[in-house]
Parts: C-alpha cells; structure tokens; sequence
C-alpha cells in the first residue's frame, strides 16, 4: 500500500523526492534549484515541510510531525502540506 | 514539554530580478483593527461580517474642507449632495447639517430628499428623466431645475403655464474643455449651438426664466486645467446668453467629478501623488472664474454664486467594507487566492479601483502575490486581481477602504443580501445606518401563484 495516502485513502502525489533532493536549502530559509538556477525564500514551516519531504516522509508523517513542532492542529496541517504540496510539485518538476 | 512554534502557512517565494525600483518593492505590512479610535472586531461580532463602517467625523471633515477651500476664494459659494454617490438618509443628513443641498437625478431621489426632510428650496434637480409629475413638484417647491433637453423644457413651459406663473430653470450644457473626455449626452451642447439655441427659446417664453447654467464635464477628473476651462465657457456662454435673452445667471453649476483617494487601475502612481487636492482644484476653477467675470462689477452685474456637486471625493474615504477570509486556495499559476464573504456584489468600485487592502490583525508570514475573490459562482468576483499580502487563514478580517463611494447605491441583491452598514459617531458610538438584509428582504414583493405553492405538486417517490 502507498505510504502517501491522505484520511479519505485517496493518494495524495507529492513531489518527488528526487526534483527536491537536488535544492540546496539553509536554515534562514533560502532555497536555491541547480537546475533552473532559481531561487526563492521559504517561510519556517515551508522549510519544515521541504526538510521532511527531502528525507522522503510520508503525509502522515510530515503532519504528525509539524504538529508536535508548531502549535497547529492536525487538519489545518493537512490542509496546508496538501496545498504546498501541490505548489512545489509544479515548481520544480 | 517542548515548546511549540508558531504555525503560519507556508509559502514559497521566486526570487524575481527587476522587481525593485525607485518606489520601492514592497508596500509595507500595514494592519488596522479600529476606526475613529472605534476596535471593529467587536463590530464584526455584533452585526456580522461582511460590514460597512462610516465615519460621521470624516464626513463632516471632508465637508467642511471642501467649503473651505471654496468658500475662501469665491463669495459665494453651494454644495449640493450627490446623492447618487450615497443616498443612506444617515449619510445625507450628515451633509445636510453641513449646510449641503441635495442634488438628486431622479424622481426617486426627489421623493427621498423629501422625506428626509429636505425642503424643495434646497434640492437641485438634474437627471436625463425627470416625470412630469416630479417636474410640476419640483416647479411647485421652488427645486433648482436643470434643464437636460427640448422635450424637458417644452414639458416645463407647459407646466408653467398650467400654473399661471414664471419658473426660474436652469441649462444643462456639455463641452469639450480639451482635457477630458467630453460627455456629450446630457444637456444641451455648447460648440454646436444648441445651449444657445436653448437659451434663447427659454428667454422667448413668458413662462421660463433662465437663471442657472449647469455642466458636469466627467468623472474622477485628476487634471484641474480641465475644471478652469469648464470655468471659462461657462462664464463666457453666461455673458453671450445675458446678453442675447435679457436674463441673469445666478448660479453657474460645474457639477461633480472631483476624484477621491482611490487608486484608479491602470495608473501606476498611488493616489497620494495624483490626486489634486480641494485647494488645488478650488484655485484653479476660482482663478479661471475671477478672470472670466472680471467686468461684471463694471457693469454692476453681481458675480455668480458657485454650486459644486462634488460627491465621490466627501464621501469615499468616510467609509469602509469590513470582510472575513471564508477560503484559500493556490492558483495553477502559483499565486495565492483568497476568498472572501463580500465581492464584486458589495464593493462595485472594485471594477475600476485597485481599493488599499489591510489585514484587522497582523498575519504572520512572507508576503506574496494574492487574489483577493468575492463569493459570488461568477468568474468576474475580484476584489483585487492582485495584491501584497501575508498567507491568510480562514476567518482573518480585511479592511478594504475607501469604500463609501457609488458602493451602497450601485450595490447588487444578487445571489447573497446585503449587510450591515454602520456609523461610528462623533462621541464614538455606533448607530447601525441601514440593517442586515434577510431573506423576507428578498422575497417581500414576490407573489407566488396558487397553482405555484407547491414546488413539487405531485409526491416524488423517495429514492
């Protein structure tokens, strides 16, 4: 079974760790892609996001995760990861 | 136990090369949760979100400092309300206490004047249609008439005569001052000849008296060269008609089209650098005037007095839209889009202003490129196409603003009702100026047939 599965079983895709391993991350939260020569800035829990998808983290895992580390609720952890999922998919392909 | 870090969305933000210039690259994260020292969210709680907020003190302000600024230069001096611009009764009386006239273009806002308490002696009465029995009331009340076309005056001169008596009207023109965009369907027009034409049918009459000349040459005019033209020919055709029909112009009436603090979309410069002010546009409509008229004295012929119709610029910056985040949602292009519970509905200015939009409380987070979307199901529900701000969560509040312009009368009853609006007054109370509506608010004039009471008149078997 797919570890990236979402509470409704629905496979949730998330970027793949290959496009993220390549980003060179620092811990001011300033990201740089080799490949495209881009760069942007992240915010704290972009980073926290992008760290654990970068380790290959699972949905769940990265939910549970952010929610013992920052004071937010399970759901509204979710709902964001999916969101910013979805925006780093289509940034770095 | 460990301690928590604060959760703000993430967000990832493009470096993008060129987006710096002289003007800087970024509006600063501003936020304001209170007005005239007045903390909206408790206003939100009591009368719900969306939630228009007037100022009462802004709006005597922004009145006593347009009649300062021309009253200072020209004798004499008038303001007639627009009331198009705004016609919440609190809002006109507001201005009435001020010492403004009404200025009214229907029947209806006659009818509202009226019941406001406004005496037919101060209401100004423009309009492309005024009904017959709205002209023979205003004959009758001694409103100031403005003549918009032949069919319009021939229907007062029979009026008139009706009545057995003379009526003082006057003569809507339009023109091109060479600086705007001329408005060519109301009145009548000047470079043809047919405001003379006019002028001298009326002087002709035994039954009308031409005492006013009335113009409005547009709207959110930011040249002032524009305003002291429309001064010149007003002037020059009141001395060609005094001297062709024997009357005499009390009044020369330059109508509206001051522009507010708004940013207008499509110009890059913020409001702040190009709107002029009251004083910019009172000197250079009074200079042009003083120029024009400057051999009335000789003549003995007294100065006309000034009428301004100004309505957009008293109004838009006394008042504020209050709306709640109700979604979020991150468009394909990658840019942020929120959802709000007032759009396009409420704030119809948003078609043509990019409105200044502020959080209640400060959000945490990078600021990026966001819509800002109405909840109306239609495509055309935005708010802002695009604006700075922090990641917002349902539930944040947004003050957008200016907002008291052309928004509670051009508003829409489509798809949601419309909310509260709200005066916060000089002491620092709050009077609710018009009431949420309801669903009775939509349905009260419907009459639903006999054979229609049922919406499924035969029993559906149950699936």
């Amino acid at each position: 079974m797919d570890n990236n599965q979402d509470k409704q079983g629905r496979a949730l895709e998330l970027p793949k760790p290959e496009h993220l391993m390549r980003l060179a991350l620092s811990d001011s939260g300033f990201v740089f892609d080799p490949v495209t020569g881009n760069s942007f800035s992240v915010n704290g829990s972009g980073l926290a996001i992008l760290r654990r998808l970068q380790q290959g983290t699972d949905l769940p895992g990265i939910v549970a995760s952010l929610s013992e580390e920052f004071e937010v609720d399970i759901l509204a952890a979710e709902r964001d990861v999916i969101e910013f999922a979805n925006l780093l998919r289509n940034t770095f392909r | 136990m460990k301690q928590r870090t604060p959760w703000s969305k993430p967000v990832l933000t493009p470096h993008r090369p060129g987006g710096m210039n002289k003007f800087g690259a970024l509006r600063p994260q501003l936020h304001q949760s209170e007005l005239d020292g007045v903390a909206i969210p408790p206003l939100l709680e009591q009368y719900g979100s969306p939630l228009f907020i007037v100022s009462e003190k802004r709006l005597r302000e922004n009145a006593r400092h347009l009649r300062r600024a021309f009253s200072t230069r020209w004798p004499k001096v008038r303001h007639g309300w627009s009331y198009k611009t705004n016609y919440l009764g609190a809002i006109c009386n507001v201005l009435h206490q001020e010492g403004s006239w009404a200025e009214v273009v229907s029947e209806l806002e006659y009818r509202k004047a009226r019941a406001l308490g406004v005496p037919g002696s101060r209401i100004i009465f423009n309009g492309p249609w005024k009904p017959a029995a709205a002209l023979e009331q205003a004959l009758l009340e001694g409103a100031a008439l403005h003549l918009d076309h032949l069919d319009e005056l021939f229907a007062v001169e029979q009026i008139a005569q009706r009545l057995g008596r003379q009526v003082p009207v006057g003569l809507r023109m339009n023109f091109d001052t060479g600086h705007t965009e001329p408005w060519s369907r109301f009145g009548f027009n000047y470079e043809s000849g047919a405001a003379m034409d006019a002028a001298r049918r009326i002087g002709a009459s035994q039954w009308l008296q031409l005492t006013g000349l009335h113009s409005h040459i547009g709207t959110f005019i930011l040249d002032v060269r524009a305003y002291a033209q429309q001064a010149r020919i007003m002037a020059e055709f009141m001395e060609a008609a005094e001297r062709e029909t024997g009357c005499r112009i009390e009044y020369l009436d330059i109508g509206g089209g001051f522009a507010s603090r708004n940013s207008l979309q499509g110009l890059y410069l913020p409001p702040d650098q190009t709107v002029p002010s009251f004083e910019q546009y009172a000197e250079a409509i009074v200079t042009a005037l003083a120029e024009a008229t400057r051999g009335r004295a000789a003549l003995g012929k007294p100065v006309p007095a000034l009428v301004l119709e100004t309505g957009r610029a008293l109004v838009d910056d006394a008042e504020v839209l209050v709306t709640r985040v109700v979604g979020g949602k991150r468009l394909p292009d990658g840019r942020r889009a929120a959802i709000l519970d007032a759009g396009v509905n409420l704030l119809f200015t948003a078609y043509w202003y990019n409105h200044d939009v502020r959080p209640l409380q400060p959000v945490e987070g990078l600021a990026e490129e966001t819509v800002l979307y109405g909840p109306l199901c239609m495509n055309i529900d935005t708010v802002r196409a695009s604006v700075m701000l922090p990641p917002l969560n349902v539930g944040d509040a947004l003050l957008i603003s200016p907002a008291g312009a052309y928004n509670n009368t051009q508003w829409m009853q489509f798809i949601q009702s419309r909310p509260a609006v709200v005066m916060v007054m000089q002491d620092g109370s709050i009077e609710p100026i018009r009431l949420a509506e309801t669903l009775q608010t939509l349905t009260e004039l419907e009459r639903v047939p006999d054979a229609l009471h049922a919406p499924f008149p035969n029993p559906t078997p149950s699936r």
